[in-house]
């Protein structure tokens, strides 16, 4: 355990291209047609089908069971009938099942007010048991389980909660508008989070350009009397990565190879949290959630609610089609996210936007020899060394890559976007993970 | 801009790329031109100062650098990026003015085929080519490769025995050092002063030093704006000075080669810089040192190629303050009237040391170790 000045190391400062939503309300996508929902959108493996063909769904409920703690319940977004079952391949390259839902019948929960449950009397167990049940996984892309990662062993003592509402991908401004549109339900969501790992401290971070979403987090944290701290942080990015964040909030670092909670500190997403909330105080399954669509191939960019299983087409059409043919289509945000040549892929858990980008805009570069500039080793916020890294794998040594912290990469993607050789170093450095892990794994 | 084509099927053509799905607006083209750009100004005043043939040269320097690059990668792409026309430039503001054309060629030659090429290109070597090509002609044809001219500023058009460098070191070997300073000796050996210079001194005495409490001597303009004997573009260091605003603020260059060198250089020439002239600790001439020779266009030009300094920032320290040490070093006892050349070579064969046992620390751990 090791304290340190909170300064960020590397990173890189983006052109954020937030303005054109930022200032957006969310508004609700039309309800579709016919939704593909996807078996897995969570880390961890498949859900286990738990409906068939020529089966009617009621809107929330479970259609795919998950198969292991790592893994998250699936319901149907919509009611309907299961017309079929397809085979897909997710933005992020994994393939699944997934259950085509025709729109039919009433809606349970659509434009119906719901009654709070008073979750305060609620065991802790039953507050887990609640937000498995209702699938909520890390909602900033991650995927990951949300009640594995909160429930810890009976030992664990947590320091810090850290509310993470850094979004900084570039355009993405979808946790922004939550935080400024859905602030109590926020705020709710991190009591109930508060309640079942019962840190010493609970902190909201935000990054310093995010001011209205900090005055509204700091007027209703004052005015419902809650001992929270919002902290505004200088903009960086990659920032909002968990471990960043932990160090930069706890002061505390932690490699790649361990999890946050062993140094004190768990991070959940300002957009995590809310899905707690709603899974708690609403018993609303995962069904919906808020994804920018933006980029400059877009007639008019909008943050939107929309249910998973929509096909990206739809969400485009939503925002009135395109002003001009786009380069890519990027599902997630530009730093991270993951191209998608077919629009009828469906949007996830995990997806936080899908962005419509011209060539002029992301600014493709050819590529030249490495100029050994360091840009990328100043760049890298976990101290690698991406340029060494890409030509160890270049040349095969596997070991030697592995020795030199390879899978401490978190593929930010700062080296290859600073990089002026314009040289695939995450690819690169991805590829090598996967090399290593077939040739024997990891020593 | 509009297409009604790829509305109505809602299927544009769509690329499949990795992450990151942008970039920053930077390539190595854009490096590289922005660094010739910045060059650009001190060239022209070294063409305009020291005559045609000093035009003549740097062309020359370019055109066979351009081949060179283009008749050993095989093609033409590689010229694209911008490097070899930017080491022929290099190359070329280095030499003086009246030097043989088959000199040019030769130190264009050995930069582009031998110092990069032998290597692999771009990015692979470790000797910067521009600085290695200067030092290759300089040790095979010193005659010519020291034989200056006398800019057009201070009257006449004629070829000059030596640099101002030179002269304060002959000076200093012959014991002639009780003069008082650099400066001092020139003013003696009658090396000639421009009036611009007396104007300048005088208008900057009367107008702004007098209030701050400091006296300017003469003979300090003329070689702070090129009006001296010297390499065609290392003279000025006004307009050298006056290219790094580009490159700063496109953030081509580091900061931290320029201020670790200028660190070093101008410290140890302040404190044990004057003891050759018999002055005490801490009496070194330091803005002579500054504006004579080729510091400035060694410090922010060439020390600077990313390709042969460090990766870190805490090498790119170690790097420069290296650099500015041995450049005063080499200045002070060396046989030679200029180190920084030499400096910065040392240095670049000290590169991948200095990369070794200056690994960034890696997050929840200790210093990165490969091996």
């Amino acid at each position: 355990m090791i304290t340190l000045p909170r300064r960020p190391r590397g990173g890189v400062h983006p052109d954020n291209r937030k303005a054109v939503t930022r200032s957006l309300a969310i508004r609700n996508a039309a309800v579709p047609s016919r939704c593909v929902v996807p078996l897995l959108q969570h880390a961890g493996p498949a859900a286990v089908p738990v409906v068939r063909v020529g089966d009617r769904v009621r809107e929330g409920m479970l259609i795919g069971r998950a198969a292991d703690s790592t893994a998250a319940n699936v319901h149907a977004p919509v009611p309907g009938m299961v017309s079929g079952t397809t085979t897909l391949t997710l933005a992020d390259e994994r393939s699944c099942e997934a259950f085509v839902i025709d729109l039919e019948g009433e809606f349970d929960r659509l434009g119906k007010v719901a009654e709070p449950i008073d979750w305060q009397r609620t065991s802790v167990r039953e507050l887990l048991r609640g937000i498995r049940d209702n699938g909520v996984v890390g909602m900033s892309g991650s995927g990951n389980a949300v009640h594995r990662k909160f429930n810890l062993p009976r030992a664990a003592e947590i320091e810090h909660l850290i509310v993470n509402g850094i979004e900084n991908e570039p355009y993405l401004s979808a946790d922004n508008r939550l935080m400024i549109e859905m602030t109590d339900g926020v705020l709710e969501g991190t009591r109930i989070a508060e309640r079942i790992l019962r840190p010493q401290r609970v902190t909201i971070a935000l990054q310093k350009d995010s001011t209205q979403a900090i005055r509204n987090l700091r007027r209703r944290i004052r005015e419902r009397g809650l001992d929270y701290a919002v902290r505004a942080l200088p903009v960086n990015y990659p920032q909002g990565d968990e471990r960043l964040l932990a160090r930069a909030i706890a002061g505390r670092e932690v490699s790649a190879e361990r999890e946050t909670s062993e140094i004190g500190v768990i991070v959940s997403s300002v957009a995590t949290v809310y899905a707690v909330f709603e899974a708690i105080v609403y018993q609303k399954p995962v069904i919906e959630r808020i994804v920018t669509l933006s980029g400059a191939a877009l007639r008019s960019p909008a943050n939107i609610k929309v249910r998973i299983g929509t096909p990206i087409a739809e969400l485009i059409a939503e925002c009135g089609g395109f002003v001009e043919s786009p380069e890519k289509i990027v599902v997630g945000g530009p730093m991270m996210g993951h191209t998608i040549i077919d629009v009828s892929t469906p949007v996830t858990k995990a997806t936080t936007a899908v962005l419509a980008l011209t060539a002029t805009e992301i600014y493709h570069g050819a590529e030249t020899g490495c100029i050994r500039c360091g840009r990328c080793v100043r760049a890298c916020p976990v101290g690698l060394e991406p340029t060494s890294l890409y030509k160890m794998l270049e040349h095969g040594e596997l070991d030697q890559a592995q020795a030199a912290g390879l899978f401490e990469c978190i593929e930010c993607g700062c080296c290859g976007f600073i990089c002026p050789a314009h040289i695939p170093l995450v690819d690169g450095l991805k590829n090598g993970k996967l090399a290593v892990t077939r040739h024997g794994g990891r020593t | 801009m509009s297409n009604p084509e790829t509305q109505r099927s809602g299927r544009p053509m769509l690329v499949k790329t990795a992450a990151p799905q942008y970039h920053e607006r930077l390539s190595t083209r854009s490096l590289m031109w922005s660094v010739t750009a910045a060059l650009l100004p001190a060239a022209m005043w070294g063409i305009y100062v020291y005559g045609l043939r000093a035009l003549l040269v740097v062309l020359m320097a370019v055109i066979a650098s351009a081949i060179t690059e283009t008749l050993i990668s095989g093609s033409r792409e590689t010229l694209s990026d911008g490097s070899a026309i930017l080491t022929g430039l290099l190359l070329g503001m280095m030499l003086p003015p009246a030097v043989p054309f088959y000199v040019v060629i030769a130190a264009a030659v050995f930069a582009i085929g031998v110092a990069k090429w032998t290597f692999g290109g771009l990015g692979r070597n470790w000797i910067n080519p521009a600085l290695a090509g200067r030092v290759f002609v300089h040790f095979s044809w010193t005659g010519p490769m020291t034989r200056w001219t006398m800019p057009r500023t201070l009257g006449a058009d004629s070829i000059a025995g030596a640099t101002p460098l030179s002269i304060v070191q002959n000076a200093v070997h012959e014991g002639q050092a009780l003069l008082g300073g650099p400066v001092a000796i020139l003013s003696s050996s009658g090396f000639p002063r421009s009036t611009l210079d007396s104007a300048v001194t005088e208008w900057l005495n009367l107008n702004i030093l007098t209030h701050i409490g400091v006296h300017l001597p003469a003979g300090y303009v003329d070689p702070f704006v090129g009006n001296v004997p010297g390499a065609i573009g290392e003279g000025s260091a006004l307009l050298l000075l006056l290219g790094t605003l580009l490159l700063f603020s496109r953030r081509t260059i580091s900061w931290e080669i320029p201020t670790a060198y200028f660190a070093a250089f101008v410290g140890l020439s302040w404190i044990v810089g004057g003891l050759p002239y018999g002055g005490a600790a801490f009496s070194g001439d330091v803005l002579f040192q500054l504006v004579s020779g080729s510091v400035i266009m060694v410090m922010f030009y060439v020390a600077t190629d990313p390709v042969t300094s460090p990766l870190t920032a805490a090498g790119m320290l170690v790097f420069g303050a290296g650099a500015g040490a041995l450049t005063f070093v080499i200045r002070a006892y060396g046989g030679a009237a200029e180190g920084a050349a030499l400096a910065v070579l040392f240095m670049n064969a000290c590169t991948p040391l200095i990369n070794r046992l200056t690994r960034p620390r890696r997050l929840g751990g200790r210093r990165g170790r490969t091996r």
